[in-house]
């Protein structure tokens, strides 16, 4: 055992390369910060100031006006809710059957639901396109949501998550004549809270930020989400920074709001998904 | 394990309903109708990947032996599309740049193990903390993250450029010359994986046992001693599993490309992007800006075969350094 000097010596060092790396991490999200509340005028001053000398909160109005932001934020909100709530109830349901019941194929179903793991998304793409096209869905909020809620990632990471469950509990309901429904809904569900916990918080983090399936499947500014309504406010505001740093902080703000509150059950889940892929 | 299980029922049934055991399959506690319940909870994903992922590519790939005309109709044009590929100086430059851009990429996987190793420093204060604030860029949408780079990249005002002055070094136009933006681009995409990867690895550090660092202690082992001896041995299969996510991501990378590098009106465009599209970028462009599906679907099969082919090279190369335990 190192004694107690050496401890403290050790640590002193480690606490030095961790400060600089947070550093590294938080600065550009500070100066982003720090720049949207700066008018033009400061914010291309040379050298540049680090605190505002007068706090412009103009900016973040400025965004309202050039896209339309709270239709585009609405519509975020609207499509990481609905994939997420499809992907839980659907994947669940698929990995309770997977994990535990019999039937013809399942193997070979398995398979191909992790083949599509297996495929980068490009290949959906333009597909997918023709689809919501056919239906008539292109600029629309089924567009954003429907393919989404389909997710072959979501049904192994609960499947494997059900696997890890006891048994007890359900054989006692299928005796007392419980059908599968009622085992899945009543049993299965409650006791696989943390598996969802985790599929739901990586759900959102996916939706909110994704970007190219939203850009391909809505471009009229009303019915983007933030990710692709931020490449239209980079078209009008090229080099207004304080403008675009406002827009990029409020589009983003939510999902670190949600991060910040729940940060335990999030790094457990990430560390959940790495433990269990 | 079915075994346990069928001894446990036929052991309960008795005492739970009163009535004599009988000889049925205990196994099947869905009753006869299993089957029927099995394919109808799988069915509603299964039906969705199958219209919306499964089908899409096959279609892909028969679009890759198409040619798209201005309105919309497709000829089949046969393997034309990758014969022009395999001679096409831009799809070529674009898979040398995903694979640098990849390559870059990676460099931050023992960054992130050696945060991991460092925050998990028994007793140390503040690592929930540190692990809040690393884990920040990974839950920061990407198409900010890039919008934000861009800013600090700046070649007259910003923030990374005068910084570099302070300390006595003439910055450059990072985004904005062609020969640094793919760097540029790839030390954001580290920027933005550390994180993630940190709190993989850690976990991954748990679930070392705690007294093969003690056994290592007695034998007067020092921490980095351990480190190369007990932590890196046993963290590998985590390794592993990182470094392929990792670069199945990164082969992928669009959003910080298409912030940082494109533009979507032709009001200012900036020159570094031609010298350094990724494969996902120029698909985009091709597919849905310039309307050359049948093309875009080549390239993105083109992308397929590289992440299989470097996927299998990884899976290969894991007998030599992977220690499973």
């Amino acid at each position: 055992m190192p004694s107690r000097v050496d401890r403290r010596h050790t640590t002193w060092h480690v606490h030095l390369v961790l400060v600089v790396g947070a550093l590294v991490m938080v600065a550009p999200l500070a100066w982003e910060f720090l720049t949207s509340v700066k008018s033009f005028g400061e914010s291309v001053r040379v050298p540049p100031t680090i605190l505002p000398e007068t706090w412009d909160w103009s900016n973040y109005g400025k965004v309202f006006e050039a896209v339309p932001f709270g239709e585009q934020f609405l519509n975020t909100v609207l499509m990481t809710a609905g994939r997420t709530a499809g992907q839980l109830l659907m994947c669940s349901m698929a990995a309770y059957a997977f994990a535990r019941l019999r039937f013809p194929g399942r193997d070979a179903f398995f398979l191909l639901f992790l083949s599509v793991l297996m495929v980068p998304s490009q290949l959906f793409l333009i597909p997918q396109y023709q689809i919501m096209q056919e239906l008539g869905w292109l600029n629309s909020l089924p567009a954003l949501i429907v393919p989404g809620m389909f997710s072959a990632f979501g049904t192994f990471l609960l499947r494997q998550f059900f696997l890890s469950l006891p048994k007890d509990l359900e054989e006692a309901a299928a005796l007392d004549g419980a059908n599968p429904l009622r085992i899945y809904w009543h049993v299965m569900l409650p006791l696989a809270r943390p598996g969802l916990v985790a599929l739901g918080i990586l759900t959102v983090l996916w939706s909110w930020n994704d970007l190219l399936w939203p850009l391909v499947a809505n471009n009229d500014p009303e019915k983007m989400t933030l990710s692709a309504g931020l490449a239209t406010l980079k078209g009008e505001h090229l080099t207004d920074y304080p403008v675009l740093m406002a827009g990029s902080l409020l589009a983003t703000l939510p999902v670190i709001a949600v991060f910040v509150v729940m940060q335990r059950r999030v790094l457990e889940g990430i560390a959940f998904t790495g433990t269990k892929g | 394990m079915t075994a346990v299980a069928d001894q446990s029922v036929a052991a309960e049934v008795p005492a739970a309903t009163g009535r004599p055991a009988r000889k049925r399959r205990p196994t099947t506690v869905a009753g006869r109708w299993e089957w029927l319940w099995g394919l109808a909870f799988i069915a509603p994903t299964g039906l969705g990947l199958l219209v919306f992922y499964i089908w899409p590519v096959f279609q892909t790939l028969y679009y890759s032996f198409t040619e798209w005309g201005a309105f919309g109709g497709h000829v089949w044009v046969g393997t034309e599309n990758y014969v022009k590929l395999l001679g096409d100086p831009e799809v070529l430059k674009a898979l040398k740049n995903t694979l640098v851009y990849s390559g870059l990429v990676l460099l931050g996987v023992p960054v992130s193990l050696v945060l991991a190793a460092l925050i998990n420093t028994p007793g140390l204060r503040g690592a929930a903390v540190y692990r809040v604030l690393y884990f920040l860029p990974v839950v920061t949408m990407p198409a900010a993250v890039g919008m934000v780079w861009r800013w600090l990249y700046n070649g007259d005002l910003g923030l990374v450029n005068h910084v570099l002055s302070l300390i006595g070094i003439s910055g450059q136009h990072w985004v904005a010359d062609p020969r640094f933006a793919l760097y540029a681009t790839a030390v954001v995409g580290v920027w933005m994986t550390v994180g993630y990867n940190m709190v993989i690895f850690a976990a991954g550090l748990n679930g070392i046992p705690r007294d093969y660092y003690e056994a290592a202690e007695l034998d007067g082992a020092g921490r980095i001693r351990q480190f190369f001896s007990i932590t890196l041995p046993m963290l590998s299969p985590t390794a592993f599993f990182i470094t392929v996510l990792t670069s199945i991501g990164a082969l992928q990378v669009f959003d910080v490309i298409y912030l940082m590098l494109g533009t979507n009106s032709s009001a200012l465009r900036n020159p570094a992007i031609d010298e350094n599209k990724t494969i996902v970028f120029l698909f985009y462009e091709r597919a849905f800006i310039d309307n050359d599906k049948g093309y875009a679907a080549a390239i993105a099969f083109v992308l397929l075969l590289v992440i299989l082919v470097l996927t299998v090279i990884q899976f290969r190369a894991q007998k030599r350094w992977v220690h499973y335990a």
